[in-house]
C-alpha cells in the first residue's frame, strides 16, 4: 500500500489538475496550486473519501498546504 | 423589420451527426443518420435503448481537463459549439469592443446527469458528499457564463429557456438585442445533454419516444406514417450574430442574414400542439410579417418536424394555415430525421443548417421517409438533398408549454 505522502499527492494532482512535479510539501493549494474556495472544499472531502475520515469544517480551514494535509491525515488515521 | 441588420458570421456544431460544422452537414447532405444504440449507463431495463448521445467527443480542445470536471456535458458541447463559432467568425474580442459582446446560450433542461449523480451521492452518503461544484456545473446559463469568461465577453450573459424552442429563442432575442443597438455582436444558440436515466425515463414515460429498438438509424421518420415518436439526442449548436455593417467593415464572412423572428404561445397544453396548428402558424407568419417577407418569397423550411404522430400533422396544417396554396410549393425537410431530438440545441443546430441550405442552394432531405401519410402530404424532400434556389429560409422550434419559435434567414 502507498504512503501517506503518495496518497495525499495523487488525489491533490487529480483533484486540483495540476502536474505531479508541482505538489511539493510546501505547496499552497492556493497561492501555488491555483485552486480556489470551491476547489479546497473538494479536495478535502476527496481527502476524506480516501482516508475514510471526516474532517470537520474548522480543521478543513487550517489545511492549506500539501504538508498540512499529510499531517492531518497522520494524526487522525485510526 | 425596424433597425440595424444582423448577418451570420460564425458557427459551431457538436451533434450526434459530427462533432464539428463540416463534418456535420456532409453528413446531413448525405443522409446519413447518426443514431445509435446508447451505451453510457444500463439501458437494458428501458423502453427506448437508443438515441444521439454524443461519444467519441474530446472537451480538451475547448476547456482545460481541470475546468472540464467542474461542468456538466452540456457545457462541454456548449463551451465547444461557441469556441468553433467564435473561432469560424474571425472575431477579435479586445478592450475596445468587448462591452458590445454578449452571450445568450441555453439549455432545456441542463445538468440533469449532475443532478442525478448528486442526489445519488447524498443517499448514499449523505449532504456532506454534494460537491461544491454541484450548482455553477449544472445550472443552465454556465455556457453562457463559461464562454464570456473564456473570451472576456463583457456584454449581456443570459440564457433563455423554453424547452426544444430554447435554440430558436436565444438566436431570435440575440438578434433583437444587435437590431435595437444594445449590441453588435451576440454568441447565441443551445446545448443539451439529457440522455441521462431519468431524462430517457421521464421522456419514455411521457410516450414521447419512438421505441424502434431493431432499428435506431430507422426510427426517427419525421412526416412518414409509421413514425413512432422523438429519438433524444444531445450536443450544441451555436451562432456568431453581427450587426451588418460591422461585419462588412471587418470583411467577415457572411453566411446568411437573420431577417425575421417569431414567437409566441399555443396556450392550449402542457405537451401536445395546438391540433388545428394555430400557434406555430401564427409563429410563421410573425415572423414573415417581422421579415417583411410574403409567404411566395419563403422556399425552404427546417421543420420541427420531431416524428411524434400528434407533432407532424400539427407542423403540417400550421404550415399550410401560413402559407396557404404556397404550402405545396414549399420544401419542408426535417434534418431531425438524422439528428434526432437535441430538445434545446435543436433550434441552433437547425439554425446552423437552414443557413447552410442557404449558402449551398441544397435542401437538406427527410431521411427514412417510405411511407406517406396523407395527413403530412407536404414535399418532405425525401431521402436525399436536393439543389434548388432558395433566397428565404425558414427555421422552427416548438417546445413543451407550448412556446413557439421562427427564425427567418435571407441568402447572404
Amino acid at each position: 500500500m502507498s504512503s501517506v505522502v503518495d496518497r495525499v499527492r495523487k488525489i491533490v494532482v487529480e483533484q486540483l489538475g495540476v502536474k505531479e512535479e508541482e505538489v511539493t510539501l510546501e505547496a499552497s493549494f492556493v497561492d501555488d496550486l491555483g485552486a480556489d474556495s470551491l476547489d479546497t472544499v473538494e479536495l478535502v472531502m476527496a481527502l476524506e473519501e480516501e482516508f475514510e475520515t471526516e474532517i470537520p469544517d474548522e480543521d478543513a480551514e487550517k489545511i492549506t498546504t500539501v504538508q498540512q494535509a499529510i499531517d492531518y491525515i497522520n494524526a487522525h488515521q485510526a | 423589420m425596424a433597425g440595424r441588420r444582423v448577418v451570420v458570421t460564425g458557427l459551431g456544431l457538436v451533434a450526434p451527426v459530427g462533432l464539428d460544422v463540416k463534418s456535420g452537414w456532409d453528413n446531413i447532405l448525405a443522409g446519413k443518420s447518426g443514431i445509435k444504440p446508447i451505451t453510457h449507463f444500463d439501458i437494458a431495463p428501458f423502453s427506448t435503448r437508443f438515441g444521439g448521445p454524443i461519444y467519441g467527443f474530446d472537451p480538451s480542445p475547448y476547456v482545460s481537463e481541470k475546468e472540464a470536471k467542474k461542468m456538466d456535458k452540456f457545457i462541454h458541447y456548449g463551451m465547444a459549439a461557441g469556441c468553433q463559432a467564435i473561432e469560424d467568425s474571425g472575431l477579435v474580442i479586445d478592450d475596445s469592443n468587448c462591452r458590445r459582446i454578449g452571450v445568450a446560450i441555453g439549455s432545456g433542461i441542463g445538468g440533469i446527469t449532475g443532478i442525478e449523480n448528486n442526489y445519488e451521492a447524498y443517499r448514499q452518503k449523505g449532504p456532506r458528499r454534494i460537491s461544491p461544484f454541484f450548482v455553477p456545473a449544472n445550472i443552465i446559463n454556465m455556457v453562457a457564463g463559461n464562454l464570456s469568461i473564456k473570451f472576456g465577453l463583457k456584454g449581456p450573459n443570459y440564457s433563455i429557456v423554453s424547452a426544444c424552442s430554447t435554440g430558436a429563442h436565444n438566436i431570435g432575442e440575440a438578434a433583437i438585442m444587435i437590431r435595437h443597438g444594445y449590441v453588435d455582436v451576440m454568441i447565441a444558440g443551445g446545448a443539451e445533454m439529457a440522455t441521462s436515466p431519468v431524462g430517457l425515463g421521464g421522456f419514455a414515460a411521457a410516450r414521447a419516444l419512438s421505441t424502434r429498438n431493431d432499428d435506431p438509424e430507422g426510427a426517427s421518420r419525421p412526416f412518414d406514417k409509421e413514425r413512432d415518436g422523438f429519438v433524444l439526442s444531445d450536443g450544441a449548436g451555436v451562432v456568431v450574430l453581427e450587426e451588418y455593417e460591422r461585419a462588412k467593415a471587418r470583411g467577415a464572412t457572411i453566411y446568411a442574414e437573420l431577417i425575421g423572428v417569431g414567437m409566441n404561445s399555443d396556450a392550449y397544453h402542457m405537451t401536445a400542439p395546438s391540433e388545428d396548428g394555430e400557434g406555430a402558424a401564427n409563429c410563421m407568419l410573425q415572423a414573415m410579417s417581422d421579415a417583411g417577407v410574403n409567404p411566395e418569397e419563403v422556399s425552404y423550411i427546417n421543420a420541427h418536424g420531431t416524428s411524434t404522430p400528434a407533432g407532424d400533422v400539427a407542423e403540417t396544417r400550421a404550415v399550410k394555415r401560413a402559407f396557404g396554396d404556397h404550402a405545396y410549393k414549399l420544401a419542408v425537410s426535417s434534418t431531425k430525421s438524422m439528428t434526432g431530438h437535441m430538445l434545446g440545441a435543436a433550434g441552433g443546430a437547425e439554425a446552423i443548417f437552414t443557413i447552410l441550405a442557404l449558402r449551398d442552394q441544397t435542401a437538406p432531405p427527410t431521411i427514412n421517409y417510405q411511407t406517406p401519410d396523407p395527413d403530412c402530404d407536404l414535399d418532405c424532400v425525401p431521402n436525399t438533398a436536393r439543389e434548388m434556389a432558395i433566397d428565404v429560409a425558414m427555421s422552427n422550434s416548438f417546445g413543451f408549454g407550448g412556446t413557439n419559435g421562427t427564425l427567418v434567414f435571407r441568402k447572404a
